[in-house]
């Protein structure tokens, strides 16, 4: 790793062969990221399936068929090819479900994900950049919210206002935002002592120039890495809404609420259950191994 | 340290009101009361009884007031759905969830320390990349999934334990360890950083230099500092598996407060919800003040700095 990590300071001194910028050594890097390749590689196969959904699935994920209902998957003694992983309980395409399914879980998780920046990143710049009673303010409003029980209220709020996609983006997003404040917030005031905000003061910037041009471009690297976990963390979140009853509701294809309605006859079609939960794994694990990658490759002297 | 103590406990019961103020607001703005206790189609006028009769006529301002002087008083209110006192209810049940919890943070520990010990002592081996693998597969894993597979291998396909339900031990083995498997990758994660610091201080090198080794030089030396930071994380996890008791309650039927909880919200039961999102509340930040004060007394910076 050594051979990685010159820092740009040794950079600038004269040399005969000019050294590979930042920006070739994180390319460097994200070539050699196992871990990274395979979770960019999954994420992006998904977008892809959730993009082309109509063109993908076989039969429409709503049409039910009361003469071809609880039908196994293909491998399953009476299984067949016109329902590769079978029919769910009112005879829907199980594959065609799975596969809408990525719309809902990945736009959620980009949604909610987006919010929690935007209130996260805010409070954190806010806070770190302005110190005093703003730190304070916002230190506390963290403590507030860590303290709140949140899949709790957010299933109530859900409930209470009318689940819709709308409404599960929102109170995720709205519930989700400490980890990006934490972050932002420790990166802000480190950033703020540096030299070069010294010298855009000295020149005259604003402190409004010197949040938009100095700091939020110094800290995007960061919020990428908490955006892409977060994705994750979201797309959990709505799962278990679902699950519960308490998120998105039927017929929307919500591999939470599949599991839900396949617990009913887990016991003899386990696969109901089974087939939704590995569709959330990969994807979930899909970003959080994208999130390490981009961390290490980001600032490879915090790879744990 | 006293000082310590008091400041830390008087945020913490600050930040326990904050969270009771925004909760009540919140619930009580997302929906109207009176029609969660009459029904959706009940006649304007039933409806404005209602609201007389329950208070709810009030400004939201003073019915928060009052029903902070009730708690204050002990009285949690009444529970539109079940039509008992709340405290009734949170009685009934407090004990089933404190059992769970504390059976998953007993998981957590068997697991996840162990584990993490193993990774550090191997680091860079297969061993190590194992445990890692494992951690970052756990976090993708959706609790309430694990808990349905889990019924499915251990219940169904092998009997070895109970369906659901909360009658005997035998019932708690399967949702204490869906619950508890939740906080292993964190704090397997801080062991093995911890001990891999530790292992590469001065004084383990003294130790070694002076003839010390294997078992006696980990256990005496090396387990107990890296064990220190991870105490209050656990008493941090302990008042996490309280909130978390919703999914794994729900998914074994566990009657307990995180299966209450759902009950309320599917019931519209304002007032049970309200004090389950206080009280779980108040369990997260005492739980984060003991923390505090496990971290005050280890170490001495802290209270001095």
């Amino acid at each position: 790793m050594s051979d990685m990590t010159q820092s740009p300071l040794i950079a600038s001194e004269p040399e005969e062969k000019l050294p590979p910028s930042p920006g070739q050594l994180a390319r460097t890097r994200a070539w050699k990221h196992r871990g990274f390749q395979v979770g960019t590689g999954i994420l992006l196969l998904l977008v892809l399936v959730a993009i082309f959904a109509p063109f993908l699935a076989p039969h429409d994920p709503l049409a039910q068929s009361l003469s071809s209902r609880l039908l196994p998957p293909v491998w399953v003694d009476g299984g067949n090819w016109v329902h590769p992983l079978g029919t769910d309980q009112v005879g829907r395409d199980y594959l065609s479900r799975l596969i809408h399914g990525t719309r809902v879980s990945i736009s959620i998780g980009l949604g909610a994900a987006t919010i929690g920046l935007l209130i996260g990143v805010t409070l954190g710049v806010l806070a770190g950049y302005f110190g005093g009673w703003v730190d304070h303010a916002v230190s506390f409003l963290l403590t507030a919210q860590l303290a709140l029980p949140g899949l709790l209220l957010a299933m109530a709020l859900v409930f209470f206002i009318g689940p819709s996609v709308i409404v599960v983006i929102c109170i995720i997003g709205v519930l989700h935002w400490t980890y990006f404040l934490v972050v932002t917030r420790a990166a802000t005031q480190h950033i703020r002592s540096l030299d070069f905000i010294a010298a855009a003061r000295a020149s005259g910037a604003t402190s409004r120039q010197i949040i938009w041009h100095e700091i939020l471009p110094n800290l995007s690297s960061k919020i990428i890495v908490i955006f892409t976990f977060e994705v994750g963390i979201a797309i959990l979140a709505e799962a278990s809404l679902s699950f519960l009853g308490v998120g998105i509701q039927a017929p929307t294809p919500s591999w939470g609420l599949m599991i839900a309605e396949g617990k009913e006859a887990m016991f003899y079609r386990p696969w109901l259950v089974v087939l939704p939960g590995m569709f959330l794994f990969v994807l979930v694990i899909g970003a959080n191994l994208m999130g390490d990658g981009l961390r290490d490759i980001a600032s490879p002297e915090e790879k744990g | 340290m006293l000082t310590y103590i008091l400041q830390r406990a008087a945020l913490a019961l600050a930040v326990a009101f904050t969270v009771s103020l925004a909760a009540f607001m919140l619930l009580n703005i997302a929906t109207d009361p009176a029609y969660a206790i009459a029904g959706e189609e009940a006649d304007p006028e039933v409806i404005e009884q209602i609201r007389i009769r329950y208070g709810l006529d009030q400004p939201l301002w003073v019915r928060y007031l009052d029903w902070l002087s009730g708690v204050l008083r002990g009285d949690f209110g009444v529970s539109y759905y079940w039509n008992k006192p709340v405290a009734e209810l949170v009685a009934e049940r407090v004990g089933t969830t404190l059992t769970l919890a504390f059976s998953a943070l007993f998981v957590t520990i068997a697991i996840a320390i162990p584990l993490g010990a193993l990774a550090a002592l191997n680091r860079n081996t297969w061993i190590d990349r194992i445990a890692l693998w494992l951690a970052v597969s756990a976090q993708a894993v959706p609790n309430f999934w694990l808990g349905l597979i889990l019924i499915i291998l251990f219940a169904v396909m092998l009997p070895i334990f109970p369906v659901s339900g909360d009658n005997t031990w035998k019932h708690f083995v399967l949702p204490a360890f869906v619950l508890g498997a939740s906080s292993v990758p964190p704090v397997m994660r801080l062991m093995r950083t911890g001990l891999i610091e530790v292992m590469g201080s001065d004084y383990i090198r003294t130790a070694r230099s002076k003839g010390y080794g294997g078992a006696a030089l980990l256990i005496r030396h090396a387990l107990r500092n890296a064990l220190l930071p991870i105490v209050s994380v656990l008493a941090v996890q302990l008042g996490q598996k309280v909130g978390g008791s919703v999914i794994t309650e729900s998914i074994f039927a566990i009657n307990g407060l995180g299966r209450l909880a759902l009950q309320s919200i599917l019931g519209a039961d304002i007032p049970t919800v309200q004090m389950l999102i206080f009280l779980f509340a108040l369990v997260f930040v005492a739980m984060n003040l003991l923390a505090d004060i496990l971290n005050a007394a280890l170490d001495p910076r802290i209270r001095i700095g």
